[in-house]
């Protein structure tokens, strides 16, 4: 603009503006579409979500410096009690573990007899919870691994507890998780007890679950454990997801109100694990078990 | 008024920093009030820098904030665009308002913003119940002051806006 005009916007002011508003929103719509219906913006949304990576980082350092002052200050006693803690919680689980192998190895014996088709086996690796708030009103949360890492859309994220969610947008170095909890979500499930099949539906609210569309006289009561089924699409078989707290009979409605409670400890978890089926039933993670078995039988 | 002591780079860093703003962390209770930072930049770039590409401005945040939301691709864009409009249009008029008046005005431009979201996550089948978004519309405005002080200082230096 010419230094001789002050005050004058010819770029900005005239009938110009609103027809440049215009084809801007009608971009955005087309956006809109082609996003929702398609998948030819998959590649883009990549590269934004790496651009806006480093914001995210950025913003997460706050936490990150409050959890690493929180351990730096840590006494040694706090320490030495913490440790005392874990080594008996890894003996206890390594007592599990024992049992765990042999009827494992039971199992495969008996869906060998049955011709059954072995369990597929799961390999699992870390990633850390960024702290990044995206909406106030969606569950989800981003992680800090991402396609490059090998994590692809749709993949199961569990807890050590349970189901946390599954992976809703994968970026090249970060992805976004789509927790159980949130509205949009909803997961097959099975009771542990009696095999009883429901879907268990996101409440918006973080610890509890709705089972929908149960009828009043199912056979299902509070502390039922409720886990993935082999129908539950992008989720592994048998892990658990939730635990029944509520059973309420509507005499006048067609279906019980059921609520339950997520297995995961969503809003307190730092890391979690991304499930990657592996191709051949024995996975890494089950070889050690298969040498044993052949050994025991 | 955009003058030759008017620093470019202002514009763009306080997107920014308004995008890290709208992923920070907020307690439970605040959360829902967040401001809708880089709407509000957006409109005060809008009333005082508007010869400097606001739309073009509003496309490129409106797009980054879909990604760091995982919103549709162009649900911002379209909000931000359409909230942009009217300070664009009206920026020689708004910059004679006091201040109070432009507080109540932020709200309306925001409250735009926020019909467009409340659309769009209705159609998208996102929808949350309608009450939750006039909470950012209070925060808006009270926040407005505050940022018309911090921008107009880092855009003209020293030197009072007018």
């Amino acid at each position: 603009m010419p230094a001789g005009t002050p005050g004058v916007h010819r770029v900005s002011t005239g009938p110009a503006l609103g027809l440049r508003t215009f084809l801007c929103a009608a971009a955005a719509v087309l956006l809109m579409l082609v996003d929702q219906r398609t998948t030819l913006t998959e590649k883009p949304r990549a590269v934004l979500m790496t651009l806006v990576y480093p914001i995210q980082e950025a913003v997460a350092v706050p936490a990150q410096l409050l959890d690493w002052s929180d351990d730096a200050t840590r006494t040694r006693a706090e320490l030495a009690r913490e440790n005392n803690r874990l080594k008996r919680e890894r003996l206890l689980a390594d007592a599990r573990l024992q049992q765990l192998n042999a009827i494992r190895a039971e199992n495969d014996r008996l869906r060998e007899m049955l011709d059954a088709r072995p369990r597929v086996g799961a390999s699992v690796r870390v990633a850390q919870i960024l702290e990044v708030d995206t909406d106030p009103f969606r569950h989800r949360v981003v992680i800090n691994k991402g396609g490059n890492d090998g994590v692809f859309e749709r993949q199961a994220i569990i807890d050590a507890n349970g189901v946390v969610g599954q992976v809703l947008r994968a970026g090249p170095v970060s992805a976004t998780v789509l927790l159980i909890s949130d509205p949009g979500h909803a997961v097959q499930v099975e009771v542990v007890r009696n095999g009883l099949r429901t879907v268990a539906f996101g409440s918006g609210d973080y610890d509890q679950l709705e089972i929908r569309f149960l009828p009043n006289n199912a056979d299902i009561e509070v502390g039922d454990l409720l886990v993935t089924t082999s129908l539950s699409g992008d989720y592994p078989a048998g892990y658990p997801v939730a635990e029944v707290v509520a059973v309420e009979q509507q005499p006048r409605q067609a279906f019980a109100r059921v609520t339950a409670s997520p297995a995961a400890a969503l809003t307190r978890m730092r890391e979690v694990l991304l499930l990657s089926p592996t191709a051949a039933p024995q996975s890494a993670a089950t070889e050690t078990e298969e040498a044993t078995d052949d050994g025991g039988t | 008024m955009a003058g030759p002591r008017d620093r470019a780079w202002v514009g763009p860093v306080a997107l920014i920093i308004a995008l890290g703003l709208s992923a920070q962390p907020l307690p439970g209770w605040m959360a829902p009030a967040r401001p809708d930072w880089v709407a509000l930049v957006l409109i005060y770039l809008g009333i005082h820098t508007p010869q400097r590409l606001v739309l073009v401005q509003a496309v490129v945040a409106g797009l980054l904030l879909d990604a760091l939301q995982g919103t549709p691709l162009g649900q911002h864009v379209l909000a931000l665009v359409l909230c942009c409009y009217l300070p664009l249009k009206l920026h020689l008029r708004l910059m004679l308002v006091p201040i109070w008046q432009t507080m109540l005005l932020t709200a309306v431009f925001t409250a735009i913003y926020q019909f467009v979201m409340f659309w769009i996550n209705g159609a998208t089948g996102n929808d949350i119940g309608a009450a939750f978004y006039l909470w950012p519309l209070a925060s808006n405005a009270i926040v407005w002051p505050l940022l018309l002080t911090l921008l107009d200082r880092a855009r003209l230096g020293r030197r009072s806006s007018d």
